[in-house]
Parts: structure tokens; C-alpha cells; sequence
């Protein structure tokens, strides 16, 4: 029997206030995320303990790595009275028993919807001498009922720039790169494409070598990978920002602008080819040095694998959840792939992912059903109305996938039941190919499951 | 065969030096603190020290601790079935309460309600924190009737709900009555107690008044038939428990609440005898039925084959029946071979090796009847959320003081049902029973059962987990996703025992075999020896050089 079987094909009900299976969750767990990736930094969630829970233990199904964090633990007094007892003793407490660089705070809905001040409860601390000398704390707020994890992400990384970022009136000839809310091995191959350029890059946040880290016989709590205080500090002397992701990275990018003349240049994921050349291209320009043959090479590997096996991309239907600059490369990819992304939602609000969505497939033949806020009950009906090929998106679409015995690749965020994500990346032309692989497998291992004995077929 | 395996061994280590060293690096007001949840065991059997335990958490220390909500709705109502349970929230309190926790149902019945793989969220936005949800709560509660038309809807508070004021309960009343169907709301807000426990206490509370005896249908009858109370079912422990009281001839009329439907709760004042597992999360339930319906309770324990036996013995015992008596000592020897072949197998390749256990509210005492039959010694556990009852007993309990932070959750004043209290057994009965040894509405903690010289710490934090870690190297640790990898990267295995690593069941006598090879597996897996490079300074290759030389 179906696992999802209260989902009816038709839409009876015009749900207006009803979230049912969500593709998004809340922006805190964003916050964390990119919290973890500055070198030395402890997260810290200032609202009652349940959300700090909540969010590590989705961090670390996703990643199978530990993420500390602390949290102010509100009770129900503090909730009334104000949490800025909490706060200052948390960050004593933190200070003195994990001695991390710098402690990062969020806010979760408690905190927000009571408001506290957090910049003025940071400025106690300080003022009080709870941040040790050379320490850090930096602040933002991510109200839960605002946007979802990538906008706290979003969030937290512009408080990594207002808190920290500075201009000393030299250039430091480095290029910042801010990656989207996407993976360690995503931010590593972003950084390895910059190094084959020589390319000066600042890149933060950056959970490489954080979030993926060896396993050595010895627990580090703070790994050797991520941004350091010093290096997002010098992000104001930079000669340019690229900021990978218009929901997730946009905004830090044109605050450096704004405060420091850095100027920037907001693109999308550097997911396909397209996107992927945009990358280089800005790279090149902004550090002025000129594209290697090695990537190329890199480039052509990927056009010919395409030309090789374009007959079984070439009109295939696929239906896709996730976050907005994710779905928006991911879609540009598909249609560079002549596949058609026939469904797409997004939990996480947004008018520009519509147009934006729409411009990209506005050639794809037939219809390109598009919800944003939408969730993974409205693309299960829409599937069930009229099925496709393929599913991409986070782990819990594989009860949809299940019932309704399409093949399903993971990606994006939560991937809670395979590794890869971590390890291997899907940006770039190396993620390029890896997707390609990826796709190309589900397909044609359902052609072999499905072939007659009389069509079963060694090469393709 | 009731008899504890193996003696239990004191640790080498002294306690004292341990507990000093956590303290050490703690600024003085946490020291203190922390100095009353760190309790070292000094005698055999029972002591009567105070374990500081549901307290308020200290701020910044990286506690393991949930909230109310978790408790609430995340342990005890997520587990039902057939009720759709809408998270009245922003998305986050749904969405990682969303699949979770592994409590697996079975609805393979034809028509089967099966709403475990939803999420239902109110997904609260700006808006309505300011103008308030209660409209948005009563659009998506008229929706979801719309859609589904199910049996029940209960509604989850979270944190900014009980801020803004949203009567969560009087919108449950018009939308029941509106509906026709049963319709009630939790206040299990995340800043409610001290941890989870407050939303268990919560749900309780709730699904005695507004459920439990609204249906005289019982779910199943039999000759002798119970309740099993607070086994959620992980990875299939409650399927595996009834098909050994399903052999013995004892019917499982309710369970609290894993595999259960609303009928589970509805009727669940129509078994003779509460069987409570995991006290913590239910044994106020187990009370308030005994006071309202004259059903009497008995703590049971599923967890190791040993406890298993013992509990059946002891359901039989109280019904009292020889015949009864003599199927469960039928069954018991049917399935003890199998659970001792694969001890001869696995006995030896973990006998003398320790573990550390450090879970929620029940496990950390429960799993130690495994590790014993293993041969396994236990150096150190603890609760993230207990009371001093689970630790200390329940004869601790008229000298509890509630303090500030749990005050506010509502207790229930419970009377005896007009019609419906029937006493399953006469005062005197009860009484010549508990003068014979019977112990009803009793549990004895976890401290009776430590070994001298072990360590009980209560709501254990990173900074304690990793010094423990450090100083005693134990082989295996216990405890959940949160402290799973950091405990790992230093090379000891980690037992997730909340969610049993994707594994089980682990309670009953299949459980127990799948539980010793589980560990067998984990503390004798090569993985931990290829720590080390052989090429690094301090790798295998290179040691055993300089130890040969």
C-alpha cells in the first residue's frame, strides 16, 4: 500500500493556510550551518534549547559529523522577562569551557518574538568583559516565521560581514567568494576551480575540511577548515565580491559593496555548464588573470560526455524540490541537458524565483507547473496527475519516489540516508559530470529493470 | 535465571579524580551546579544521596537536551497513526519532528489511516505573530478535515504561540465542534519546564482528559489483558514484545504509544493491568488511570532476555493463573536457546569490555541488563531529562520540591470515574501482595543498580562527554545523534540508543540477539584500527617497532 496514501491526485482543497510535507525548514539551522563555516566559531542559538537540538541533529544526519553548538536555553521566565541573562552567561560559559575564536549568534521565533536586542546585549557582553581579549562575537537575526534556511544562512553571513568586515584603504588584490548554501566538497570545488585560475581568493563561509573532516583518533572540535576571523575582517579590502546565489549569498555581497566600494558580482550556483562559465569568466576579470587550458579541458570533458549520451537526456520529465538558487541551477541544467523540469516547488517565498524559473524554461516544450511557496504534497499531486522520469531532491522525497516507483536522486538539503553530498561535488564541471553520471545511471538502470528479456541490452 | 550474569566490576579509575577534573575548567557557579548532577556511587544496592537532576539547563554549556514540544509531540503523539497531528508553528518544530524518531507503525490493514509520513505545520509567518494565528489555525484545521477526514486532530504549541496569545484549546473546542470529530491542543511550548519531559507530562495530561475513555470498544480482548505503557516502538521493540505476550495468551489492548491508533488512547481504560516501560514518559498516565479507572501498574523492562523473563513472569504472577505461569515459563524456555547460542558465540568476544550510557529518560538504565548479559561492565550513566525518582526511586518522590522552572506545569486532580472505577483487585489483595514482596507503582531508579565506584551524571554535556571519553577510553559509549561522531572521531564506537543506528528491535529475545550482535559488530569492527597511518608517528607500523625494541 502506499506510504503516502492520503495524497489524492486531484487539488479538492485550495490550501491557503495548511503546509503539508514542507520543502524548506526554518532559517536557524542556516544560520548554524554557515556559523560552521568560520574557523574556531561556535554557533550559538539564543532561544530555548529544543531548536539548537533540533538543528544539530539535522546538521549532523545530513553530514555524519559532529556540530557543536550552544544554546541560551530559555525557560519560561526569561521568555517573559527577556533573555539577556541567558545570553551573557551563555557566552561566559562558552568562552571559558570550549574557548572557541569567535561564537556566532542566532536568534530562533522565542527570542524574536519577545525582542530582544541583540545588539545591544552583544554590546553588554563586550562592555562587560565576558568576550576574552582577541575573542569574538558576532550576532544576527534569524526570526524562524521569516523566509527559511536559507535566508538565515543568507542571514548569518551578512553578520559575518557587519560584524567583522573592515576597509583599510589598500586593496589586498584578493577576489571574496561567497558560496550559496551549498556543500563542503560544492565550496572546495568552487575554491579548487579559483586555484586553477591562480585566482587570490577569499572564500567564506567555507564548512570544507569542517563539516567533512578525517577521522583521526582525535576529536577536534574546532577543525583546521573554515574562514578565519582575519580573512572575513579583510573582505572590505578586497577588489571584488562574487557571490554565488541570489537568495543565499546576495546580500553580504552588496553590503561590502555598499560600506566598502567592494564591487560585486551576484550570479547564480555554478551548477552546468553556463553557469559554470559565468563562474570563470567573473573570476578572470576580477583577479585579471586569463583562463587555463586545464579548465578547458575540464569544460570540453563535459560537452562531450553530453554529446555522447544525449539521446537519453533529450526529453525526459523531471520533477524537483529544493531551495531557490539550487532549483534555479539545477533547472538552467536540466534544459543545457534538453530535459524538461515539468514540476518545481520551493518551499522557501520569493517572487524572483518565479520569474526567474520561468525565464530559464520559457523554450521547454509543454507546460512548467511552478509553486514557490509550494510543498512536496502539491508536486506528489501534480506527479500523480501526470507522471515523470525522475525525481531530484532531499531524502524525503523517496516515499514519493516509492509509491510512485520513479527513481529519485538526492539532492540538496537534508540528505539524510546516503553520503556523497559532502564529498563529492555537484558544481562546477566536475559536478557537471558527476550529475550527469548520476542522472544517467537512475535512467538506465530503470531501462534495465524494465526491459523485456527480448530488449535487455549490454551497451548503451 | 534471573540472577545477573556477570558480577558487576568496579571501575579502576577513581571516581573522585574524574569528577574533578570535569569540574576543573568551569567557571564557580556552574561548578557547583554541575558538582550536585555528578554523582559518584559509593555502595551496593540503594543509597539515599539526592541526584540534582530537572533542573534548568546552564546556558552555553552544549547540553544534549530537547524541549516541551519534542516531548510532547515529537515522543508521545507522534507515534499514533491515525491522528493528524498539526504543528501550530513557524516550520522548523514540524519539520525536524518530521520522520525522526523511528517509531514504526503497522497499517497494512485494507483502508489503514497512515498519516506518520507528513508533516503538518501552520507554518506561521511574520503576519501571524503580529495579528495573531488563531485564523490560520482554524483555515488549516478546516483544510486538513477537508483533505483527510480523520478520526482526530491535535494541535502542537510551539515557543511564540504562548507569546502571542493564541488559545490554541479554544479553537480545538470550536473546530470539535464545528467537525464533529475530536479536537484538542497541546500547550507543550519549547520553553515550558526544563527539557522534554515537561511535554510529556503535557501529553498526558491532555490525552487523559480529552481521550482515554471515550470508547468502550477495546482494540483487542483476551483473557488477561493490559496496557503497555510509554514503548514507542523504535525500530519494531513493540512489535516483537507483542508476539511474546501474544504467545504467552496475554492481550495488548493499548499501547502507549508506538504502532497505536486513537483507539489505543479511546479505550484504554478497558485492560486490568498497566505494564509501564519507560516511566519517565508515562507514568502519569499509568497513575491517574489507576486513581480514575482502578487499573493498577507494574514497572516492566523488555530490554535484555533476562528482564525480558522476568517481566513476563511477573504479568503472570499477578494474574496469578498456574496455567498462565506455566505458558510463560513454556515460552520463556522455548525462546531462551536462541538467545543463549548466540551468547556462546558473541559472550567471548565482548566479555571485559565497558560502555558508558548516557540517554533520554529510561534507556541509560535499561540497556545495562544487555551489557551485562554481554559481559560488558557499565562505568557511567545518566538521563538528559529525568527526575530524582528515575534515579533515585519512587519513594523519593513526596520530597521532590517542583521548582520555579517546572511550576507551571499543570498537575491533574483525579477522581475516581462514577461508573466506570472498578478495582482489579480488592484493597486486601493488594495489600497481602506488596506484604509478599509485590511491589505495584514502583520502580526503583537506575542508582540501586550502579556498581560501586561508577559515575551518574546528569544532562551530560559535550565538554563532560569528551573528558570522560579521554580519561576512561571506555568501548563503547551510548548515547544519540548529537554525540555520535565527535565520540568516534576519537575511536571509540559510538551506540546511538534512541535510534538504535537504523537497527533492532533490541527489546524482548530477539531483540537481545539483534542488541549482541550490534555490539559484538561495533567494538570488533577493523575500522578502529585503521585510525592511524601506518606512516604516522605514532601509527600501529612504528609502535610496535619501539614496544618490540
Amino acid at each position: 500500500m502506499a506510504m503516502l496514501r492520503h495524497t489524492p491526485a486531484e487539488i479538492t482543497v485550495d490550501r491557503t493556510a495548511l503546509t503539508i510535507n514542507p520543502a524548506k525548514t526554518c532559517q536557524p539551522v542556516g544560520a548554524m550551518y554557515a556559523a560552521l563555516g568560520i574557523h574556531g566559531c561556535m554557533p550559538h542559538s539564543h532561544g530555548s534549547q529544543g531548536c539548537c537540538a533540533y538543528h544539530r541533529s539535522a546538521l549532523t544526519r545530513h553530514y555524519k559529523e559532529p556540530v557543536t553548538a550552544a544554546t541560551s536555553s530559555f525557560t519560561e521566565g526569561s521568555s517573559v522577562f527577556g533573555g539577556q541573562a541567558n545570553l551573557l552567561t551563555a557566552i561566559q560559559n562558552i568562552f571559558s569551557v570550549y574557548e572557541p575564536e569567535v561564537v556566532a549568534v542566532h536568534t530562533t521565533c522565542l527570542s524574536e518574538t519577545i525582542g530582544d536586542d541583540m545588539t545591544q546585549i552583544v554590546e553588554k557582553a563586550r562592555t562587560e568583559g565576558k568576550v576574552p581579549a582577541g575573542k569574538h562575537v558576532i550576532y544576527c537575526n534569524t526570526p524562524s516565521y521569516v523566509g527559511s534556511h536559507v535566508t538565515g544562512y543568507s542571514n548569518m553571513v551578512q553578520g559575518m560581514v557587519k560584524n567583522l568586515a573592515k576597509s583599510t584603504g589598500t586593496k589586498n588584490g584578493k577576489v571574496n567568494v561567497i558560496p550559496g548554501f551549498c556543500e563542503p566538497s560544492d565550496m572546495a570545488e568552487i575554491k579548487r576551480l579559483a586555484k586553477l585560475m591562480g585566482a587570490d581568493v577569499t572564500m567564506f563561509p567555507d564548512t570544507s575540511g569542517v563539516m567533512d573532516a578525517p577521522l583521526t583518533g582525535k576529536y577536534e572540535m574546532f577543525p583546521k577548515g573554515g574562514a578565519t576571523v582575519e580573512e572575513i575582517m579583510s573582505s572590505g579590502d578586497a577588489v571584488g565580491t562574487i557571490a554565488l546565489g541570489q537568495w543565499a549569498a546576495a546580500a553580504p555581497a552588496k553590503y561590502l559593496d555598499a560600506e566598502f566600494k567592494v564591487p560585486c558580482e551576484i550570479m547564480g550556483l555554478p551548477f552546468g555548464i553556463e553557469d559554470t562559465d559565468a563562474y570563470i569568466m567573473a573570476l578572470s576579470k576580477m583577479s585579471g588573470k586569463a583562463v587555463p587550458a586545464s579548465i578547458d579541458f575540464e569544460r570540453g570533458q563535459v560537452v562531450d560526455v553530453l554529446s555522447d549520451y544525449s539521446q537519453y537526456f533529450y526529453g525526459k520529465r523531471v520533477a524537483l524540490a529544493g531551495d531557490p538558487d539550487q532549483i534555479i541551477g539545477l533547472t538552467k541544467f536540466l534544459v543545457e541537458l534538453d530535459m524538461i523540469p515539468a514540476y518545481i516547488v520551493s518551499g522557501t517565498p520569493g517572487n524572483k524565483l518565479e520569474k526567474a524559473i520561468r525565464e530559464i524554461t520559457k523554450d521547454v516544450p509543454g507546460e512548467v507547473k511552478f509553486k514557490c511557496p509550494g510543498d512536496m504534497f502539491l508536486l506528489h499531486q501534480w506527479i500523480k496527475q501526470e507522471p515523470v522520469d525522475l525525481l531530484i531532491g532531499n531524502s524525503y522525497m523517496k516515499y514519493i519516489a516509492r509509491d510512485e516507483d520513479i527513481p529519485l536522486i538526492r539532492h540538496g538539503f537534508p540528505i539524510v540516508d546516503r553520503f556523497g553530498h559532502s564529498m563529492f561535488p555537484t558544481v562546477g564541471y566536475k559536478g557537471a559530470l558527476r550529475l550527469m553520471e548520476k542522472i544517467l545511471d537512475a535512467l538506465l538502470t530503470r531501462r534495465d529493470r524494465d526491459a523485456s528479456e527480448t530488449e535487455f541490452e549490454l551497451v548503451y | 535465571m534471573d540472577a545477573p550474569i556477570t558480577e558487576k566490576v568496579a571501575p579502576a579509575i577513581d571516581p573522585e579524580e574524574v569528577k574533578k577534573e570535569l569540574l576543573a575548567k568551569y567557571p564557580p557557579k556552574v561548578g557547583r551546579k554541575r558538582s550536585q548532577q555528578i554523582y559518584i556511587k559509593e555502595n551496593e544496592g540503594p543509597e539515599d544521596r539526592e541526584v540534582l537532576s530537572n533542573v534548568r539547563t546552564v546556558p552555553g554549556i552544549v547540553t544534549m537536551r530537547g524541549c516541551t514540544y519534542a516531548g510532547c509531540k515529537g515522543v508521545i503523539l507522534g507515534p499514533t497513526r491515525d491522528i493528524v497531528n498539526i504543528t501550530h508553528g513557524p516550520i522548523g518544530c514540524g519539520f525536524y519532528s518530521w520522520l525522526t524518531r523511528r517509531n514504526q507503525t503497522d497499517a497494512s490493514a485494507p483502508g489503514a489511516e497512515n498519516y506518520i509520513p507528513y508533516a503538518f505545520s501552520t507554518d506561521m509567518q511574520d503576519e501571524d505573530i503580529i495579528f495573531g494565528g488563531e485564523k490560520k489555525l482554524k483555515r488549516a484545521i478546516q483544510e486538513a478535515y477537508d483533505l483527510f477526514k480523520p478520526k482526530a486532530i491535535a494541535i502542537f504549541s510551539t515557543c511564540p504561540v504562548g507569546l502571542i496569545g493564541d488559545d490554541v484549546h479554544a479553537v480545538a473546542r470550536e473546530m470539535k465542534a464545528l467537525l464533529g470529530i475530536n479536537i484538542f491542543g497541546f500547550s507543550c511550548e519549547g520553553y515550558k519546564g526544563v527539557s522534554q519531559s515537561a511535554g510529556h507530562h503535557i501529553a498526558n495530561n491532555k490525552i487523559f482528559t480529552e481521550v482515554i475513555g471515550t470508547s468502550d470498544t477495546p482494540n483487542r480482548t483476551g483473557k488477561y489483558n493490559i496496557n503497555m505503557l510509554g514503548e514507542y516502538n523504535i525500530g519494531g521493540d513493540a512489535f516483537e514484545i507483542e508476539r511474546i505476550l501474544d504467545k504467552c495468551g496475554i492481550t495488548v489492548n493499548a499501547t502507549f504509544s508506538g504502532n497505536s491508533t486513537y483507539n489505543d488512547f479511546a479505550s484504554a481504560q478497558m485492560a486490568d493491568l498497566s505494564c509501564v516501560m519507560c516511566h519517565r514518559s508515562i507514568n502519569y498516565v499509568a497513575d491517574m488511570m489507576e486513581t480514575k479507572y482502578g487499573i493498577p501498574w507494574i514497572k516492566v523492562n523488555f530490554i535484555g532476555a533476562h528482564a525480558t523473563a522476568k517481566s513476563l513472569r511477573r504479568i503472570a504472577a499477578h494474574f496469578g493463573d498456574p496455567e498462565l505461569i506455566a505458558k510463560v515459563e513454556a515460552v520463556i524456555a522455548e525462546e531462551m536457546p536462541l538467545v543463549e547460542a548466540a551468547l556462546a558465540k558473541i559472550k567471548p568476544r565482548t566479555t571485559g569490555k565497558t560502555a558508558m550510557l548516557f540517554v533520554g529518560g529510561s534507556r541509560a538504565h535499561h540497556y545495562q541488563e544487555l551489557f551485562a548479559e554481554l559481559g560488558m561492565t557499565t562505568l557511567a550513566a545518566g538521563y538528559e531529562f529525568a527526575h530524582r525518582d528515575d534515579y533515585e526511586g519512587r519513594h523519593v518522590i513526596p520530597t521532590i520540591k517542583i521548582d520555579a522552572d517546572s511550576r507551571n506545569i499543570e498537575e491533574l486532580h483525579v477522581e475516581a470515574d462514577p461508573e466506570r472505577y472498578s478495582p482489579r483487585m480488592s484493597e486486601e489483595d493488594m495489600k497481602a501482595r506488596e506484604e509478599s514482596g509485590w511491589k505495584y507503582k514502583e520502580y526503583e531508579g537506575l542508582v540501586p543498580d550502579m556498581a560501586p565506584k561508577t559515575m551518574i551524571i546528569d544532562d551530560l554535556n559535550q565538554y563532560e562527554a569528551d573528558k570522560l571519553i579521554e580519561m576512561y577510553k571506555p568501548d563503547i559509549f551510548c548515547a544519540g545523534i548529537k554525540e555520535k561522531y565527535s565520540v568516534q572521531k576519537m575511536g571509540v564506537p559510538l551506540k546511538q540508543l534512541h535510534s538504535y543506528d537504523y537497527g533492532g528491535p533490541y527489546a524482548g529475545f530477539r531483540g537481545a540477539v539483534n542488541y549482541y550482535k550490534d555490539i559484538d559488530r561495533m567494538v570488533n569492527t577493523k575500522v578502529w584500527s585503521k585510525v592511524k597511518a601506518p606512516w604516522a608517528a605514532d601509527g600501529p607500523e612504528l609502535t610496535a617497532c619501539y614496544v618490540a625494541g
